[in-house]
């Protein structure tokens, strides 16, 4: 028992990850097996990738600081490519959050995908390896692999199963993503070089590990090489080695993909075209790819360029709550309003991200999780009546409340969640944003809050003419209300909605230690500009204390150097969680 | 200033709001997913029980628990978990009963629960929609249920749950009757104005948790606030420059910056100037939530809010005369629009708009008791007359213009006798309890410090009397004079149910001995039997809060008091007679004079143009420049357009037009090109 224990906890991210991608292989070598058989084993798997990610879930650990179950194999070890897994808190939530709503879209899709069924759920298991690859990657090249794996499923999910403009949408948005990852890509190649020179060898993980336990892991990881530089000011840098550009670049993939204004426009394209489950992942998933991206590499590797860039990107998530908000209000087309929204609510998520406190970023993160579920369930939604409509148009509904009754009900509580009604998950999220944003910045947390208002605005008007009135329309009125399909999967999402609303504890604690990590690096940094101590030059390097920290206790500080500098040791493999494991 | 209270720590509260929330679970998951109608016994059963329940909880936890302590401790905490946690915030889900809270409760569930009553018999009549019995029903105990959490929070963002749920309440009832876009379009007015007050609600959350914060006490506890408010309370912040300048300061005390947030929370939700104009439209909603929602309970939350800020406001002089000023004005100004309202709600709604006014007023003046006491006997007899008119209109079959009834007094005796109790007591007749909480607020403004306040007196007086003639319009255009009904309804026209009856009774019974809570001294001491000390104690109510609010002292004799009384009855007298006489007595006199001052009349009639107003400079041109500016042409057409599409429109005409030229496919230009070429190297390299 304690040897399979082991194993599994060892192997289990490598699982989660990979389940779906072998079920769907494995099928394909099936020839000719019938659609249904496909949309069973399908579900199933995603659903044991579900149960494997909540009991990964309840073993974690909150209390231990840094990465757990954690999994380092060399890929390409010469150069620096590890097969190199991990999660912390919010890793963790994003994982519940994907595998959870995999096998939601997989029901919801049941009976709307009409032609090539079985090449379908094929590109949503592998979306499903890819998203999740993503979270759990500690190797920046293994990241940069899923980010552009990603793409290619919900590429094709576009452009085939689409509607009208699925081409012009799916082209748009592969373009708009490959441009910010090529930049992506400089950048990593950029400190490739950096991270060579400071170690002579080549290490892209993330963090570095203890090589008593992870024997393929070298010394020096990426934390370690960025930050260096970055205090030292004495050594004279071309502009492209600088943090700022390098964050930029970084910032800019990242940015598209959350998306931020005014760089959004591919959204409410792909929205719109993609076919419901498209749209459900999009929204819940692959937007958080960015948000989740600034969090796990580019605050981490760049926080002085974070600090810099700080106001720009505070000020273009305001614009974004603002102007989402305003454009959300004058759509004709419910998918479209929607989209935008999206782009409101992904705005409070950057906005408490650059808020750079406890209170602000674990809502930033909260928000990713509950955005996923307020906005999935209302795409989930809207394509219910397309189903039946072929319409998504806000005119040709209206009084649907008199023959969709359970619609209109289990609508209005994902409108009120969107809107941030308190019990429901919207709000705890939100809240928390505003009030780290206060902290931070009370010139940008006003104007934010109002957005509060005009997500009011506009959710209730649309509700209002879809739902409520006069049924105006003869098509209407013989509506068939939701079947027990499609009130399971609903009702399903809608579960964590009160639960984050009203007992948000056990989805917040396990944020607490990566937030704090990432406020004292940006902490430290700001110390360190403030006391002027940025001249001072810092040549040695940063040595990981790697079991150090499993007491679960305080993250190191390392004086180094001259002894005066405050930059903490970069979060250190948790092994207490895995020794536990194993007794 | 009031220490704080010593607390004990209990487990009883939380089944308040538990109750009414259970119910209207157990009515959610029946019609929202199963699809089930319950029988209506059960409904009822279910819904009016959890309500009942709640009151008797409510009854006798103030009875048993709260009321024997002494003065100094009668505080109890339920604390039940923590709600939000991260970094230094905390929000427990805890309650607190404190007599604020033990008063509030009362009114909320006992008025509560006689409206539930109420609407048995009222929703019964209701065959427009099916499965409407339960769904009201359900909205009725999630709204009671938010409403408790709104008055028991113990720490502000708890209450801002119960806020926001009541505002959601609120517009699920007002478009109860979702088939007409109307109803759908007042309910979503409500909620939208009255997240702007929560907006302003959460900037100033914000603004006191971080000052507390910096302070070194961060906390969003009531308590804690209290106790650590006067380490904060000093601090000055420097206002935005035309803020400055209006006001003459450029650097405004914390307390009045928050305090002013607070408020403006406030005016969304107890619908004062300048975001009062929802409330008139929300009566759309059926006639028992407008008693319920939209004069008893919801609507007085602000006025909770702010005598629970109390010790805020008392380090917030700015903020109070403001509070006060614009109570002050919402009064008179929604007392002038009611008088030529022909709506028989509509003037209730603007009364209650008016009688909210009176009780910032008070509250503005320091004098929470009168504010707290106003609200309690408000809750009785604008929830009577709201019933009452509801009686009517169910008699009426639906008609609500009063100038199509008329003469109903012969048709509806007990319904016309309760209602005439509610129009006395509103006016101030005494010894009607709104004779005691009018007279106490007119007092406290007389005698108190606040800028202008023997302006704001006249203020008071002058809509006594205006809210004396519109009553007696109302109760005269809709019982006595001539009959204008319709000849089809005339026949039908009967008293309505028991259920419909039995709350009015009950209601109008409140109205007359609620003033038993509040009778002055100075009324007290002309009783011979009262010994001195029960004269000294005879305002029972304010010795119950006065552990919160400290005692108000009135810097009056009691003749003088007396006197002022005086001048309060001769007003409303005057206006009562005035509203008989110009409309049961002599109707055609009131016709000239309407026709003489058409202009005024009008304006009146159409509410100052204010939605109107709102819609042209406000709304519409917010739509137009979304659409317009920020989706047609920065969205579309210079992200898009140039942005996006642009370069890749470039990159096709390049390709088209020139690259194409090149792969033409003819041998003969491309030696020609490879001939052109070579001699363009040469002659480079020869150069």
């Amino acid at each position: 028992m304690n040897f399979f224990g082991s194993l599994f906890d060892e192997h289990l991210l490598t699982l989660i990850t990979f389940l779906p991608l072998a079920v769907g292989l494995f099928l394909l070598l099936l020839h000719g097996i019938p659609v249904l058989a496909w949309r069973i084993y399908a579900l199933i798997s995603t659903i044991l990738t579900f149960v494997l990610s909540v009991s990964l879930f309840c073993r974690f650990d909150a209390k231990a600081s840094g990465y757990q179950f954690v999994e380092h194999l060399p890929w390409l070890p010469d150069w620096g490519i590890n097969y190199f897994v991990g999660v912390d808190g919010i890793s963790l939530l994003l994982i519940v959050l994907t595998t959870f709503m995999v096998p939601l879209v997989l029901l919801a899709s049941w009976k709307s995908i009409k032609q090539a069924e079985r090449a379908y759920i094929f590109c949503m298991l592998f979306l499903e390896t890819g998203m999740l690859g993503a979270f759990v990657s500690l190797n920046l090249f293994q990241f940069y692999v899923f980010w552009e794996v990603m793409l290619i499923p919900m590429y094709l999910i576009i452009g085939i199963w689409g509607g009208p403009r699925r081409i012009y949408a799916s082209v748009k948005f592969f373009l708009f993503t490959m441009f910010g990852s090529l930049l992506m890509l400089v950048a990593l190649l950029v400190l490739c070089y950096l991270n060579y020179r400071e170690f002579q060898a080549l290490n892209l993980d993330l963090v570095a590990l203890d090589p008593a336990l992870f024997p393929a892991s070298k010394p020096g990881a990426l934390l370690q090489t960025a930050i260096p530089p970055l205090l030292e000011a004495g050594r004279a840098v071309p502009w492209w080695q600088t943090p700022t550009w390098l964050f930029a670049a970084f910032a800019l993939a990242f940015a598209i993909k959350v998306p931020m204004v005014p760089l959004h426009t591919w959204l409410p394209d792909a929205h719109v075209e993609a076919p419901t489950p498209g749209s459900v992942i999009l929204a819940a998933v692959l937007l958080k790819m960015g948000t989740y991206g600034f969090l796990r590499f580019a605050i981490p590797l760049f926080p002085s360029a974070a600090i810099e860039f700080a106001p720009l990107f505070m000020t273009l998530a305001v614009i974004g709550i603002l102007y989402g908000a305003l454009i959300a209000m004058v759509q004709t087309d419910v998918k479209k309003l929607v989209a935008y929204s999206s782009v409101a609510h992904l705005g409070f998520v950057m906005l408490g991200m650059f808020a750079f406190n406890p209170e602000g970023l674990q809502g930033s993160i909260l928000q990713m999780v509950n955005h996923g579920i307020s906005t999935g369930a209302l795409f989930l939604l809207v394509g219910m009546i397309y189903e039946r409509r072929h319409t998504r148009q806000i005119e040709d509904f209206g009084g649907i409340a008199k023959p969709m009754p359970i619609f209109a009900f289990l609508f209005a509580v994902a409108t009120m969640a969107s809107i941030g009604l308190p019990m429901l998950n919207g709000f705890v999220g939100e809240f928390l944003i505003l009030l780290g944003t206060w902290k931070a910045a009370p010139a940008f947390a006003a104007p934010a809050t109002f957005g509060v208002v005009l997500a009011a605005g506009y959710m209730l008007w649309m509700y209002r003419r879809v739902v409520f009135g006069p049924v105006t329309h003869a098509e209407n009125r013989t509506l068939i209300d939701l079947d027990w399909r499609e009130r399971l999967v609903v009702v399903v999402v809608l579960i964590p909605a009160f639960w984050i609303g009203i007992y948000p504890k056990p989805f917040l604690n396990p944020l607490l230690r990566p937030v704090s990590e990432v406020v004292m690096r940006i902490d430290a940094v700001k110390q360190a500009q403030a006391a002027g101590q940025s001249a001072a030059p810092l040549t040695q390097k940063i040595v990981a204390p790697a079991s150090s920290a499993s007491d679960g206790g305080d993250v190191r500080v390392d004086a180094v150097g001259n002894g005066e500098s405050n930059l903490p040791s970069e979060p250190s493999t948790s092994l207490e969680a895995e020794n536990e494991g194993i007794q | 200033m009031v220490g704080t209270l010593n607390e004990t720590s209990t487990d009883l509260l939380r089944w308040i709001p538990a109750l009414p929330l259970l119910a209207a679970c157990i009515h959610g998951v029946m019609l929202g997913l199963l699809r089930k109608q319950a029988p209506r016994w059960l409904v009822i059963a279910l819904s009016c029980g959890a309500v009942l329940g709640s009151f008797v909880i409510s009854l006798y936890t103030v009875a048993t628990q709260l009321i024997p302590r002494a003065a100094e401790d009668r505080l109890l905490i339920d604390e039940v978990f923590t709600w939000i946690s991260a970094g230094d915030f905390q929000s427990q889900v805890a309650f607190q009963l404190d007599p604020l809270s033990a008063v509030m409760i009362l009114v909320v569930t006992g008025v509560g629960f006689l409206i539930h009553i109420y609407s048995i018999g009222y929703m019964d009549d209701d065959h427009r929609e099916d499965r409407g019995f339960q769904r009201f029903f359900c909205y009725l105990n999630l709204f009671t249920f938010s409403m408790l959490m709104l008055v028991l929070a113990d720490n502000l963002p708890l209450l801002f749950l119960g806020w926001e749920g009541v505002g959601l309440c609120s517009y699920l009832l007002i478009g109860f009757w979702y088939a007409d876009t109307w109803n759908a379009y007042c309910g979503s007015k409500a909620f939208i104005l009255n997240r702007i007050g929560d907006f302003a609600f959460l900037l100033g959350l914000f603004f006191l948790f971080w000052a507390l914060a910096d302070a070194g006490t961060p906390t969003a506890s009531f308590r804690g606030i209290e106790d650590a408010f006067g380490a904060i309370a000093a601090q000055t912040v420097s206002v935005p420059a035309w803020l400055a300048s209006l006001s003459g300061v450029a650097e405004w005390r914390l307390a009045t910056v928050i305090g002013l947030c607070f408020f403006v929370g406030a005016c969304g939700k107890s619908a004062q100037l300048p975001l009062y104009v929802w409330l008139p439209d929300a009566m759309a909603g059926p006639t028992p939530v407008s008693a319920l929602i939209h004069a008893a309970t919801m609507v007085t939350a602000g006025v909770y809010l702010v005598c629970r800020m109390h010790f805020l406001y008392a380090e917030a002089i700015g903020a109070s005369t403001v509070i006060a000023w614009v109570g002050g004005l919402t009064a008179i100004f929604a007392a002038t629009i009611a008088i030529c309202q022909n709506d028989i709600k509509k003037v209730l709604a603007y009364s209650t708009v008016s009688q909210l006014g009176y009780m910032f007023m008070a509250a503005g003046c320091g004098a929470y008791t009168a504010a707290v006491f106003h609200l309690g006997t408000h809750a009785f007899f604008k929830a009577l007359l709201f019933l009452g008119s509801g009686a009517v209109i169910l008699a009426m079959h639906h008609e609500q213009d009063m100038r199509k009834m008329g003469g109903l007094a012969k048709k509806l005796p007990i319904t016309h006798g309760l209602f005439l109790i509610g129009v006395l007591a509103i006016a101030g007749v005494p010894p009607l309890s709104g004779f005691f909480s009018k007279d106490e607020i007119l007092l406290s403004v007389y005698t108190s410090h606040v800028a202008g306040h023997q302006y704001l007196y006249a203020i008071g007086l002058g809509t006594a009397l205006l809210t004396a003639f519109y009553m007696m319009r109302l109760h005269a255009l809709t019982f006595w004079g001539k009959s204008r009904v319709a000849h089809d309804v005339e026949h039908h026209i009967e008293e309505p149910a028991d259920t419909v009856l039995v709350p009015l009774w009950i209601l109008a019974g409140l109205a007359i001995v609620a003033s038993i809570a509040g009778i002055p001294s100075a009324w007290a001491e002309l009783l011979p039997f009262l010994d001195a000390d029960t004269v000294a104690h005879s305002n029972s109510l304010a010795n119950f809060l006065s552990p919160l609010f400290g005692h108000h002292e009135v810097a009056l004799s009691s003749s003088a008091e007396r006197t002022l009384a005086g001048y309060a009855v001769a007003t409303a007298a005057t206006g009562l007679f005035a509203g008989w006489w110009l409309y049961a007595k002599k109707p055609e006199i009131a016709f000239v004079i309407s026709r003489l001052l058409a202009p005024l009349h009008k304006l009146l009639e159409n509410k100052y143009y204010v939605d109107e107003i709102y819609q042209t400079l406000l709304v519409n041109p917010l739509i137009w420049i979304s659409d317009r500016v920020f989706y047609k042409i920065i969205d579309a057409g210079v992200i898009d357009g140039l942005g996006v599409n642009g370069p890749a429109k470039m990159v096709r005409i390049f390709a088209l037009r020139g690259l194409r030229r090149f792969q033409s496919g003819l041998v003969q230009s491309y030696i020609l090109l490879i001939i052109l070429g070579s001699c363009a190297i040469v002659a480079y390299l020869v150069r």
